[in-house]
């Protein structure tokens, strides 16, 4: 089938998906006992979007997402040593140290990355489109933005001139129904989000976002339009937040009979069953232990890891003289 | 040497570095098919095309922020935004994207994008199309602020701003597209940070930028006529700041006056006035002085934005005040 991922890119998938989903638990658990620092946003339940948007792209190919990028950065390829000691402010993170869980980038590998001013991330992406386009290269930019971005004024310009212009971008919205504390319904008139894009003249299709090969299929299809010269295409994921709004979320306003009913639907579970037509117990049970081995590691590692010093930055200076 | 206007200057600058490197695009609202409100983009779009020389829909928060990732992503933009009212539009693309990336990614990137947009008053057009935010600007740490005030400066500061691999705001002043002066030709560049002596003198050191050079000029004028030797500093640069220009001078007279055209409170004569307390408070025989805009709206009728603009006389009635 066009687009569909052959089932050894499923089971990277997958394997993927069990990286972030342990990272997660990982954070949370090191949260509890007070050993991280400001606020992190988990991903738990929306594994498949990220990671699924970006198993279609090429190392060469860019991706913005939002402050809860965790997916998109181990889909996109980083490696899990780098990402966690970045969230622990080391030295040895992706940045050094000096940005943060909700601000990852590793340019080599397209990821021009997190970004914490919600909305901001379409117009990123967009404008990495537009570079493409100047310099003529095939090249995809992708942007995963959120439901609560998808408010901001901003989304609306950088649509219009990425449909203009007709950018290779990709937008993947990733719908979790949540924008902070207030659900979808309290924010926006209509419920299916990418309805908006006929507005643009952009195509839009919506998918299951727990569904990793649904995500793959259809954004695989949007890419390809992209690199054709066609322009932008929308593809909406609905998932849900099972974890709160970050680590200081006090919660209570998730419904537990939704929490319940997704967490039938996992993207975790879901792949699991698929793979089982492809991939016996004992394969899966593999992959499985060797995932949660590789994060283990890379915790234990990154917590060793030295913490940066401090040094002003020349180029910040307000005198010539110093610069 | 060729003579040249403001405009004209900047549209030489635009169309030899398109020539030179390819990744060099332009985009802003009317730039192309019109050749830009101000005509600084004029025929670009004929010569490059319109892949390189883009109109763009009224869209200043999402160009912004695209010129910034397109920079980060092997192009070098040049956006126009039309006026520096608009600004404050752009901030997110400014303050929470352009300026951090290059450190807080570790040097991963580089961020070779020029904003160019004009401010002032002077010409009618009202508390929204009239403002000079040099100082909004100029507070961001990873931005470069520069404001040419001669045709020259004008064609080799822009050079510079182009090669540059930081974000440059390019502040040019709707008063001074039309005035005429010599011009090198060819491949000539004007450093970034680095201030020039307009107009030498022994009594009392004038530090401006933009069109307040021109009337920091005036007034040096109009204090020569009293005996007193004025020197006139056009700083260009507002970020990075010369300071050894600032430090030589003031030693020189030991006295300062500092004008800007944007307001006064926490304005870059704010700025201005504690860098020289701070670095030249030995060689200072009185307070520095600010010449700015008064902390209002600027109006439209012409006889109350006169009243508000900085000017010669009142730069030269400060520079009496502190010499005593």
């Amino acid at each position: 089938m066009k687009n569909a991922p052959s089932p050894d890119e499923h089971l990277e998938m997958y394997r993927k998906m069990l990286l972030v989903r342990h990272l997660e638990e990982g954070l949370g658990a090191l949260h509890k006992e007070g050993r991280t620092r400001g606020p992190i946003h988990r991903c738990d339940g929306q594994e498949a979007v990220g990671v699924a948007a970006t198993a279609v792209l090429a190392q060469g190919d860019k991706v913005a997402t939002t402050h809860r990028g965790h997916a998109v950065y181990v889909g996109k390829g980083m490696q899990m040593r780098p990402i966690i000691a970045e969230i622990f402010g080391r030295a040895t993170g992706a940045c050094g140290g000096r940005a943060g869980h909700m601000l990852v980038a590793e340019a080599d590998l397209g990821v021009i990355g997190g970004n914490a001013i919600v909305g901001a991330g379409i117009p990123a992406a967009a404008g990495m489109a537009l570079s493409m386009q100047v310099r003529g290269e095939k090249g995809v930019a992708m942007c995963v933005f959120g439901d609560g971005a998808a408010q901001t004024g901003i989304c609306h310009e950088a649509m219009n001139m990425a449909a203009l212009w007709k950018l290779p971008v990709v937008f993947v919205l990733e719908h979790n129904q949540f924008g902070l504390t207030v659900p979808t319904e309290v924010q926006s008139p209509v419920a299916d989000l990418s309805i908006r894009a006929a507005g643009y003249g952009i195509p839009a299709v919506i998918v299951d976002g727990n569904d990793a090969v649904a995500v793959y299929r259809a954004v695989a299809e949007a890419a390809d339009r992209a690199r054709r010269g066609e322009g932008p295409s929308m593809v909406e994921c609905k998932t849900y937040r099972l974890e709160g709004f970050s680590t200081s979320d006090m919660g209570g306003y998730q419904k537990p009979e939704d929490i319940a009913a997704w967490k039938e639907r996992d993207p975790l579970t879901v792949a699991r069953r698929a793979l089982a037509s492809a991939f016996d117990e004992a394969r899966l049970a593999e992959v499985e232990a060797a995932a949660r081995d590789e994060v283990a590691r890379a915790f234990a590692e990154a917590l060793a890891d030295p913490l940066p010093e401090f040094a002003v930055d020349a180029a910040c200076n307000p005198y010539s003289e110093a610069v | 040497m060729a003579l040249m206007r403001y405009a004209e200057a900047l549209n030489a600058a635009l169309r030899e570095e398109m020539q030179a490197d390819p990744s060099v695009f332009l985009f802003g609202e009317d730039i192309g098919r019109y050749g830009g409100v101000f005509k600084v983009t004029k025929g670009l779009m004929e010569e490059f095309g319109e892949g390189r020389v883009r109109d763009t829909p009224i869209s200043e928060q999402a160009m912004t922020a695209m010129a910034v990732t397109a920079a980060m992503t092997g192009t070098r933009p040049v956006l126009e935004i039309m006026y520096a009212d608009f600004i404050p539009l752009t901030l997110d693309a400014l303050v929470n994207q352009a300026s951090i990336y290059n450190y807080i990614w570790n040097g991963q990137v580089k961020m070779p994008f020029v904003l160019r947009t004009q401010g002032g008053g002077g010409a009618g057009a009202g508390a929204q199309h009239s403002k000079a935010l040099d100082s909004m600007l100029a507070h961001i740490p990873g931005i470069k602020v520069v404001a040419p005030s001669t045709p020259a400066d004008a064609k080799g500061m822009l050079k510079a701003a182009i090669r540059d691999d930081q974000p440059v705001v390019f502040l040019e002043h709707k008063l001074l597209y039309n005035t005429r002066a010599e011009v090198p030709e060819g491949d000539v560049i004007v450093p970034l940070g680095k201030a020039a002596t307009l107009r030498p003198g022994t009594d009392v050191s004038i530090f401006a930028t933009s069109r307040m050079v021109v009337e920091a000029g005036k007034a040096a004028g109009l204090l020569a006529a009293d005996g007193i030797s004025a020197e006139v500093i056009d700083l260009r640069s507002l970020r990075p700041l010369d300071l050894a220009a600032i430090k030589a001078s003031v030693a020189r007279t030991n006295h300062a006056v500092v004008v800007n055209e944007g307001w006064s409170f926490c304005g870059y004569v704010a700025e201005l006035s504690a860098t020289i307390m701070d670095h030249c408070f030995d060689d200072l025989d009185a307070p520095v002085a600010r010449v700015a805009l008064p902390d209002m709206p600027i109006p439209y009728s012409e006889p109350l934005e006169n009243a508000m603009l900085p000017n010669a006389e009142k730069i030269a009635a400060t520079a009496r005040k502190v010499l005593g």
